[in-house]
C-alpha cells in the first residue's frame, strides 16, 4: 500500500540529489558563489560577469562575497544572507526552497513522463497489431518494392 | 517622406486588409459551391494580386524609414530617437531593426516578402497556395494594424526639429548587428508560410502530403535563417557584451531557442508523415506551436513580461500580441477540432527500436527541452503569482537542467540513422554499433587521459567535466556512426562504379541530398557540442597593467606595451596594446578597447580576441582604475569556442546540400557510363589510334 509513496520520494530525492550533485564543494568557491547570484544593477548578468563601465554593485558586492568567505561562512550561509539582503532575485537560480522546487522537478518529470508515455503507447499499439489478423501477402511486388524504396531512402 | 511611409502603411493595410476578406470569401465560395456576382475564381486572383500590391507599399514604407535614417530626418520621432549624423552608413540602415516601430516594420516587410513569393508561385498548387495566402494576409493584417495604430514608425517628433539625433545603442553598432536580426525575423517571419500551408491544408481537407513538399524547401530554409540567427546572435554576444560567453540564457534568447527547437523537432518528424503517413496531428501542432512560440518570443520581448538585458521597452502592444496570440490559437484549435478525422494515421509504430521510434524519441527531447526553456523563461512570473515574490532563472538553472537534455539528444542523434524503419533485429543493431560503440570506448579513454575528469562531480561543485567527458564520448560515437553511414553507400558505389572513394561519397550524397545533407547537418551539430563542451574549462585573470607589466595565462603571457585614449565624431575610446607571446615569441598584439558614443552617452565594450582552433585568448579592457590610471585588463582563455563556428558553417553547408534536387537515378547511371568509358577513350588516344 506504501510503496508506491515510498518509490514516489526516493524518485524525488534521486531527481534532486541528481540536480543539485556536488553542490558542497568549497574548492572554488568565490568563482562559484560568484556565479550563483546575479548583480543588482539591472543588467541582469551574473555576477561575476557584470563588466559594466562604473557599475554601481557589482565590485560592493564581489567585495562583500570576499568578506563573507573569508569569515568562514558556508556557501548556503552565504547565498541566504546575500538573499536575505538584496532580495530573491538575486539568486541566479531558485533554491530547493518550497514552491521554488517545483522549478526544477517538473522539466526532468515532464520528459520521463513522455518518454514513459511514449513506450506504453507504442506497446499497445504492437499489442494491437499483434492482436489482428495477419493480411495476406500483396501480390502487387512492384508496388511493394517501390513502398519498401520509398520508406527506406530516408 | 513620413508622409509617403504612413501613406503606404494605410495603403499596405487597406491591400491586405482586401486579400484576407476577399480570399477567404472565394474560399468559402468554392468550398459550398455558391457563387456570387464575381465567380470565386477571378475573386481569389484579385485577391493573390492585392497581396503581391501590398507586398509594393510594405516595400514602400520599409524604404522611407531608411530612407529617412539615411538622409538624418530628425523631424521623425524614431530617427531621432534611433540614429545621429556621425553613426556610419550601415548602422544608420541598421536603424530600421534598432527600435520596437521599425523591427515591427522589418516584421511587416519580410513577411510580405514571403506573401510575395508565395503569391508568384501559386502554380504549384493554385487552391492551397490561395489558402496559405488568406491566412498570411491575416498575419500581416495585424502587423499593419500595429503598425498604423499603435506603433507608428513615422510619428512626428513634437517641437521644432533636431539638429542631431540621440544615436543608436551602442551595443547595436557592430558589423554582426546587420545582418543578426534580419537574420533572425526571416526565421521568425518565415515559420509563417509552412503555418499557413498547414493550417490552409487542414482547412480544405488536402489529400495526401502533397503540403508537406510544397513547404519543404520554405521550413528548411526558414529554420536555416533562424540558425543562423541565433549563432550571429550569440558571436555578437561574444564579441560585443565582454562577458566571456556567447549564451546567457537571458528571455530573449530563450524566445529564439524555442521556435528553433520545435521547428528542428517538426522537421524531424515530418518525415515520417511523408514515408508512412504517421503523426499527423502531431505534426501539425508541432508547426502550429513553432509559429506561436515566434510570436509569442515577440511578445516576450515586448511586453515587459519578463526583464532582459535586451528587451524592446515596456509598451502597450503587449495587449495587441496577446490578443492575435488568442485569435491563433483558438483558430488553430476550432479547426483541428472540427478536420481533426483528417488526421487519422495510415500506419502506427510497430516497434521501439525504430528508426520511426528514434524520430519520436527525438522530438519528444526537442519538446522537453523547449519546454525546459519556456518554463525557465516564465519560471519567474509564475512565482510572482503564487509566492508573491519573484526569483531569477538564470545560467546555472538551465545548466543543470537543459544540458543533461541536451546531451540526450546529441546521444539520439547517434543512434537514430542506426536504425532500421519499422523494426530493428538484435543482429542489425549489434552489427551497426559495434563501431561506434569502440569509438565512444576510446574517446572517452582519451578524453581521461587528456585531463578530463567526469568523476570530479561528486568532489566539487562543478559539473562541467562530467558533461564534457559525455559531451566528448557522445561526440565519437555520433561522428562514427555518421562516418560508418557514408562509408557503407559509398563503398557499394565505389564496387559498382569503379570509382574512389570520394567521387562515390559526393555521387552519394547527390543521390540523396536530403539523407546525406541531413547527416553533414548532425555533423555540424557535433561540433558545436564540442565546441561547447570546451567552455568547461574556460580560465580567467583580472589584472591591472602598467607600461611593461604582464599576465599570464595559459601558455601565453600579455604584456602591456601601451594603453591611451582617442576620440572621433561618434565615440570617445581607452584602449590598451598588449604584446602577446607564447614560448618566447610574439604572437600577436591586441587592442582591447572601451568605447564612449557621444550621442547616446553610452559606454560599450570592444573585445580583442586571438582565436585558434585550440582557444581563444579573448581579452576585455574593463576600465581605468582611478588611483593609478592603469588599465584593468580581463583575460579569458576560452577553449573550443572557434569549433562552435565552424559546426556552424557545416549546419549551414548540409542544410544548403539538403535543399538541392537529388540526382536522379537514370542521371547517375549516365554518369556512371560516361566514367567507366572515359578510361577507354584515354588509352585509345594513348595507342595513337584516332
Amino acid at each position: 500500500m506504501f510503496r508506491f509513496p515510498r518509490l514516489g520520494r526516493l524518485f524525488a530525492i534521486a531527481i534532486v540529489s541528481a540536480l543539485t550533485m556536488g553542490s558542497a564543494s568549497t574548492a572554488v568557491r568565490y568563482n562559484d558563489l560568484g556565479h550563483k547570484m546575479m548583480c543588482v544593477c539591472g543588467c541582469n548578468e551574473i555576477l561575476i560577469e557584470c563588466n559594466h563601465l562604473g557599475c554601481p554593485d557589482s565590485d560592493r558586492m564581489l567585495g562583500e562575497l570576499r568578506a563573507s568567505i573569508a569569515g568562514g561562512s558556508g556557501d548556503d550561509a552565504i547565498l541566504t544572507a546575500f538573499q536575505d539582503k538584496y532580495g530573491p532575485t538575486v539568486l541566479a537560480a531558485p533554491m530547493l526552497t518550497k514552491f521554488n522546487i517545483v522549478a526544477w522537478i517538473v522539466p526532468p518529470a515532464m520528459l520521463i513522463l513522455g518518454i514513459a508515455g511514449t513506450v506504453v503507447l507504442v506497446r499497445r499499439w504492437r499489442l494491437r497489431a499483434a492482436a489482428s489478423p495477419a493480411t495476406p501477402p500483396a501480390p502487387h511486388f512492384p508496388a511493394m518494392r517501390e513502398r519498401i524504396r520509398r520508406e527506406t531512402e530516408l | 517622406m513620413p508622409t509617403f511611409g504612413s501613406f503606404a502603411l494605410l495603403l499596405a493595410l487597406a491591400l491586405s486588409g482586401y486579400t484576407l476578406v476577399a480570399g477567404a470569401i472565394a474560399l468559402r465560395q468554392l468550398a459550398t459551391g455558391s457563387r456570387g456576382r464575381v465567380s470565386p475564381e477571378r475573386l481569389a486572383e484579385t485577391a493573390r494580386r492585392a497581396g503581391i500590391g501590398s507586398f509594393v507599399a510594405t516595400t514602400g514604407a520599409a524604404f522611407a524609414l531608411v530612407w529617412a535614417a539615411l538622409n538624418n530626418d530628425f523631424s521623425v520621432a524614431y530617427i531621432l530617437h534611433h540614429s545621429n549624423r556621425a553613426l556610419p552608413g550601415p548602422y544608420k540602415f541598421a536603424a530600421l531593426w534598432s527600435g520596437q516601430e521599425g523591427s515591427l516594420l522589418l516584421w511587416a516587410w519580410l513577411l510580405s516578402i514571403y506573401g510575395f513569393v508565395l503569391r508568384l508561385r501559386h502554380k504549384v498548387d493554385v487552391k492551397l497556395t490561395a489558402y496559405a495566402s488568406t491566412i498570411l494576409a491575416g498575419i500581416q493584417v495585424f502587423f499593419l494594424l500595429l503598425l498604423n495604430f499603435a506603433a507608428t514608425p513615422f510619428s512626428l517628433a513634437s517641437g521644432p526639429v533636431a539638429q542631431d539625433g540621440f544615436g543608436l545603442n551602442p551595443l547595436l553598432q557592430y558589423p554582426e548587428m546587420v545582418i543578426h536580426p534580419p537574420m533572425l525575423y526571416l526565421g521568425y517571419v518565415g515559420f509563417a508560410v509552412p503555418f499557413a500551408f498547414a493550417l490552409g491544408a487542414l482547412m480544405m481537407r488536402y489529400p495526401g502530403e502533397k503540403w508537406i513538399h510544397i513547404t519543404r524547401r520554405w521550413t528548411m530554409v526558414t529554420w536555416l535563417f533562424l540558425t543562423c540567427g541565433i549563432f550571429l546572435g550569440a558571436h555578437w554576444a561574444y564579441s560585443v557584451l565582454g562577458w566571456g560567453g556567447y549564451w546567457g540564457w537571458d528571455p530573449v534568447e530563450n524566445a529564439s531557442l524555442m521556435p528553433w527547437l520545435t521547428g528542428t523537432a517538426f522537421l524531424h518528424s515530418v518525415m515520417m508523415q511523408e514515408k508512412r503517413g504517421m503523426m499527423k496531428s502531431w505534426n501539425v501542432w508541432l508547426i502550429f506551436s513553432t509559429f506561436l512560440l515566434a510570436i509569442f518570443g515577440t511578445l516576450l520581448t515586448r511586453s515587459g513580461l519578463v526583464s532582459s538585458v535586451h528587451a524592446f521597452a515596456q509598451s502597450s502592444i503587449g495587449t495587441w500580441f496577446w490578443t492575435f496570440l488568442v485569435i491563433v490559437l483558438s483558430v488553430c484549435l476550432f479547426t483541428f477540432i472540427l478536420q481533426r478525422d483528417h488526421l487519422k494515421a495510415d500506419n502506427k509504430i510497430e516497434s521501439l527500436v525504430s528508426r520511426e521510434s528514434s524520430f519520436l524519441f527525438n522530438n519528444l527531447v526537442l519538446l522537453a527541452a523547449c519546454f525546459t526553456v519556456l518554463w525557465g523563461t516564465l519560471f519567474p512570473v509564475l512565482s510572482e503569482y503564487i509566492q508573491g515574490n519573484k526569483v531569477t532563472v538564470s545560467a546555472p538553472f538551465y545548466n543543470r537542467v537543459a544540458v543533461p537534455i541536451g546531451l540526450f539528444l546529441l546521444f539520439l542523434t547517434g543512434i537514430g540513422p542506426l536504425l532500421a524503419w519499422r523494426s530493428s533485429s538484435f543482429k542489425s543493431i549489434r552489427k551497426n554499433f559495434v563501431l561506434p560503440s569502440i569509438a565512444g570506448l576510446v574517446a572517452a579513454i582519451v578524453v581521461i587521459a587528456c585531463g578530463v575528469h567526469p568523476w570530479e562531480i561528486f568532489t566539487t561543485s562543478s559539473q562541467g567535466s562530467f558533461y564534457s567527458f559525455i559531451a566528448f564520448t557522445l561526440a565519437a560515437v555520433v561522428i562514427t556512426a555518421i562516418g560508418a553511414e557514408f562509408l557503407r553507400g559509398a563503398g557499394v558505389i565505389a564496387r559498382h562504379t569503379g570509382q574512389n572513394l570520394f567521387a562515390s561519397i559526393i555521387q552519394l550524397t547527390r543521390r540523396n541530398t536530403r539523407r546525406y545533407g541531413g547527416y553533414i547537418v548532425h555533423f555540424g551539430v557535433v561540433i558545436i557540442f564540442i565546441g561547447i563542451a570546451g567552455s568547461a574549462f574556460n580560465q580567467s585573470k583580472e589584472e591591472e597593467l602598467g607600461f611593461k607589466q604582464s599576465v599570464n595565462i595559459g601558455p601565453y603571457r600579455l604584456e602591456c606595451q601601451s594603453y591611451s585614449q582617442d576620440s572621433n565624431a561618434n565615440y570617445d575610446t581607452e584602449y590598451a596594446l598588449l604584446d602577446v607571446y607564447r614560448g618566447g615569441n610574439k604572437v600577436t598584439q591586441l587592442a582591447p578597447e572601451k568605447r564612449f558614443y557621444t550621442a547616446s552617452q553610452q559606454p560599450s565594450t570592444i573585445v580583442a580576441n586571438h582565436s585558434t582552433l585550440a582557444w581563444d585568448l579573448y581579452v576585455i579592457y574593463a576600465g581605468k582604475n582611478p588611483d593609478t590610471g592603469q588599465p584593468i585588463i580581463k583575460v579569458f582563455l576560452n577553449p573550443l569556442v572557434a569549433w562552435i563556428w565552424i559546426g556552424v558553417g557545416i549546419v549551414v553547408l548540409g542544410t544548403g546540400v539538403a535543399l538541392v534536387p537529388n540526382m536522379t537515378a537514370a542521371l547517375a547511371a549516365s554518369r556512371n557510363r560516361a566514367t567507366a568509358l572515359a578510361p577507354s577513350a584515354e588509352a585509345v588516344a594513348a595507342r595513337g589510334g584516332d
